[in-house]
């Protein structure tokens, strides 16, 4: 057995970006086109014999930074610390013979086989790949070895099925077994039982369970699926656009979930139980794109507990009067509309911004549509954000308090990047609602 | 409760070149007005057939015998002409992948103009615009995005169009076939939250099919449990999940990974081929309880409290159980090759 606290894996300020490529023009005149931070400075580390979860909603970063670890994609920055090389800098050469070490399991086991080669084939390919046995036999005994290993037994009956003729979990049992044949540490596992009915979820999650007993080896088990993490994972790091937004034992995330994104994951786990009802508090919208995130925290858009320093913007009034207005009549709508004009002006990360009248309105209209909005839903947290509404001139001017950035900080036994639990974050919060509005 | 739609001794069997699958084999369901019934099975179980089987929606090759009865009319045997003129107005459905619903070359507000323009030609462009947008803001779609293109939408946000389309025809029965499943947990449950208020705000019927007994615990009035082609039991959601009579039931619930989970559960085996289903009770395999009478004869549905059915021998007849019948049988053992 290995020492509990010995560091398999250490991530450190580790960032993957990817550039959208520019339109032809921009291209043509040299303008690099934006980035999608998928991973955006994240640190962490992967003790030997341990299962990380790593949680999030789709577009989170988390298959990403999954990726990252094993070299699958390049890194931008920060280091990937693997028994101590830096996979970051290795030659495609060194990082091969690495990957012996380091195996993933994919989310869809339909696609991850290849429907023209056989079981053996298939599970038998890393050790041709590999140069680690050439002789044919050698291969079907060790093919052999791994198919029973995962339950695949007696493996003759499988060795020469093609992936066709196999049910989805005798598929991801294949997969796993095509995983292992090289004994790995690490095994990176990306969704691995999402895609299986709920009965069979169960038996892979107990198959790789045992494997990791009898083979020593690390998980990273990257899921969207809170509920299966809960069981499965001795740490949870939860991702929300890029980051880790909190980080700790499994025990406290799920007893005393701290980050506000934390508590409406689980919130919205659908349950079992009869008692229970959907909650109708939950937070609004989607994960936004990570190539545009938002100021100051990512979530605060979608979050309940929001306040004065957590990045309110331009954008954010944006989406305020989209909302008001999908409840609005049609003439209400319309005349609003009109007197505000295009909402795509609003459309920029700015934490002050001229808001122009159309159509003959006055900036006085503009303030009482805000006013109006303000009446309709006062406990809305975008309004602590407002730092004041000037008129100017057949306008208004609106402007935010300056965000605080977000910083990874411990809290209990657990570590979280939110404004509630940081003291600097909440003590210039209250500084700023004393200023009186000029 | 007022039926708004009755399921009647319906089968639905297709050919393979293996043999005839008996897809949905004699499934009565009754589904109130105004309310929500859970459909949910795993894979294979014949859900989805059950569902598309409703609406008539069935492919080439599969046929259909039984009764559907919408508004006293029986939809099975019905003209592809009149089933095409209720889809819609009448019976709406709601697929599992908005992307591929959307004609990505059409803006929302003209999905919406053909889908109107189809079955209520006597509206005009304004009122058209009017019940859209109405439609739309209370699916929480801002009326500024009627112009864009379906490209333009995030995956929750697609699906509300989805959503809205198919109610902006006031429909008395939606079925929404897995209409979660490829979306994130907290956009699922705000999708989740709409549906189950389809009743307050719409007036519309809801047949929700689902592999996730999460989703029906929390979203519905009645749930339906389907396995092999039958439904092995039938109720008001809260009670069959608190006390489920079908060992079927109860194994399916000790086997869903919820938060609650202290220990992993699984039932032994896989659900059966429909070609040649086990005999007797299909659940008889994999069935912890399973008695000497189970392999031996076909079930009978049994109604163990008023509200609720049964499809297990454990609930009798006992008149029809021959002697020595409810003896413990033995399990034959299942490998673990064999489950799925």
């Amino acid at each position: 057995m290995s020492k509990p606290d010995e560091v398999l894996v250490s991530v450190r300020g580790l960032k993957t970006h990817y550039s959208i490529r520019g339109s032809f023009l921009d291209r043509l005149v040299g303008k690099t086109g934006a980035a999608v931070r998928a991973v955006d400075d994240v640190s962490l580390e992967l003790r030997k014999g341990e299962v990380l979860g790593l949680v999030g909603e789709s577009g989170s970063g988390k298959t990403t930074l999954g990726r990252t670890l094993l070299g699958l994609v390049p890194a931008t920055e920060g280091t990937v610390e693997f028994e101590g090389q830096d996979i970051t800098r290795l030659s495609e050469h060194d990082r091969r013979l690495l990957r012996r070490r380091m195996q993933i399991v994919f989310q869809d086991p339909h696609a991850s086989l290849n429907p023209a080669m056989t079981i053996a084939q298939a599970v038998g390919h890393p050790l041709e790949i590999h140069g680690l046995a050439h002789d044919r036999d050698d291969i079907r005994a060790r093919v052999a070895d791994a198919l029973e290993r995962v339950g695949l037994a007696p493996a003759e009956q499988f060795m020469d099925k093609f992936p066709s003729d196999l049910s989805g979990g005798q598929k991801q049992r294949a997969v796993i077994a095509r995983a292992i044949i090289l004994n790995p540490v690490l095994l990176v596992a990306d969704e691995p039982v999402s895609m299986l009915d709920m009965s069979v979820r169960a038996k892979i999650l107990e198959l790789m369970l045992a494997l990791k007993h009898d083979f020593d080896l690390t998980y990273l088990y990257i899921t969207h699926d809170l509920a299966t993490a809960k069981f499965f994972c001795d740490r949870i790091a939860i991702m929300y656009l890029g980051r880790i937004v909190e980080i700790g034992p499994s025990e406290a995330i799920y007893a005393d979930p701290k980050h506000p994104y934390t508590q409406a994951l689980l919130r919205a786990i659908p349950e079992p139980d009869p008692r229970r009802t959907i909650p109708r508090d939950l937070p609004r919208g989607e994960v936004p794109d990570a190539s545009r995130p938002p100021l100051g925290c990512s979530f605060h858009p979608r979050c309940p507990k929001a306040f004065e320093v957590c990045g309110w913007e331009a954008r954010d009034l944006k989406e305020l009067l989209e909302r008001r207005w999908a409840g609005l009549d049609e003439a209400g709508f319309e005349a609003e509309r009109a007197a505000v004009g295009p909402v795509e002006e609003l459309d920029v990360p700015k934490t002050r911004v001229r808001l122009a009248a159309h159509g003959g309105a006055q900036g006085a209209d503009l303030r009482g549509i805000l006013e109006r909005a303000r009446a309709a839903d006062p406990a809305e947290p975008f309004w602590t954000g407002v730092r004041q509404v000037q008129d100017s001139n057949g306008a208004i001017e609106v402007e935010w308090h300056d965000p605080v950035e977000p910083r990874l900080l411990p809290s209990g036994s657990v570590e979280v990047e939110c404004h509630l639990y940081d003291e600097a974050a909440l003590a210039e919060a209250a500084r700023r609602r004393q200023i009186p509005h000029p | 409760m007022t039926a708004v739609l009755e399921v009647r001794d319906l089968r639905v069997w297709y050919g393979t070149a293996r043999g005839s699958v008996r897809a949905v084999d004699r499934v009565s369901l009754q589904i109130g007005a105004g309310s929500v019934l859970g459909l949910v099975g795993e894979s294979g179980s014949g859900k989805s057939t059950l569902g598309r089987g409703i609406l008539g929606l069935l492919p080439d090759g599969a046929r259909a015998d039984g009764e559907v009865l919408y508004k006293g009319r029986n939809l099975v045997g019905m003209s592809q002409r009149e089933l095409r003129r209720m889809r819609g107005p009448e019976l709406g459905l709601i697929f599992q992948e908005p992307m591929t619903r959307l004609n990505p070359l059409l803006r929302i507000e003209d999905h919406f103009k053909e889908t109107l323009e189809q079955h209520e030609s006597k509206l005009t462009d304004k009122e058209i615009r009017r019940r859209s947008l109405d439609t739309l803001g209370r699916m929480g779609i801002p009326p500024t995005r009627f112009r864009q293109y379906p490209h333009e939408f995030s995956g929750g946000m697609r699906q509300r169009i989805m959503i809205a389309l198919a109610l902006v025809l006031r429909p008395s029965l939606l079925v929404a076939d897995e209409p979660t499943t490829s979306l994130d947990v907290i956009v699922e449950a705000q999708i989740l939250r709409i549906l189950a208020d389809l009743k307050e705000n719409f007036d519309t019927a809801l047949l929700l099919i689902t592999h996730n007994l999460g989703i029906v615990a929390e979203a519905c009035d009645r749930v339906a449990v389907m396995y092999a082609g039958q439904i092995s039991e039938e109720g008001p959601a809260r009670d069959v999940f608190a006390d489920p009579k079908h060992p079927y039931t109860r194994e399916l619930l000790r086997s869903t990974i919820s938060l609650d989970t202290t220990e992993l559960h699984s039932i032994p085996g896989a659900p059966p081929n429909l070609i040649s289903p086990p005999s007797g009770c299909r659940f008889h395999p994999r069935c912890p309880d399973v008695m000497r009478v189970c392999p031996a004869k076909d079930p009978i549905e049994t109604q163990p409290d008023p509200d609720r059915r049964v499809l297990c021998w454990l609930h009798g007849p006992e008149t029809e159980i021959p002697d020595g019948g409810t003896a413990p049988a033995e399990r034959a053992r299942i490998a673990v090759a064999e489950e799925a």
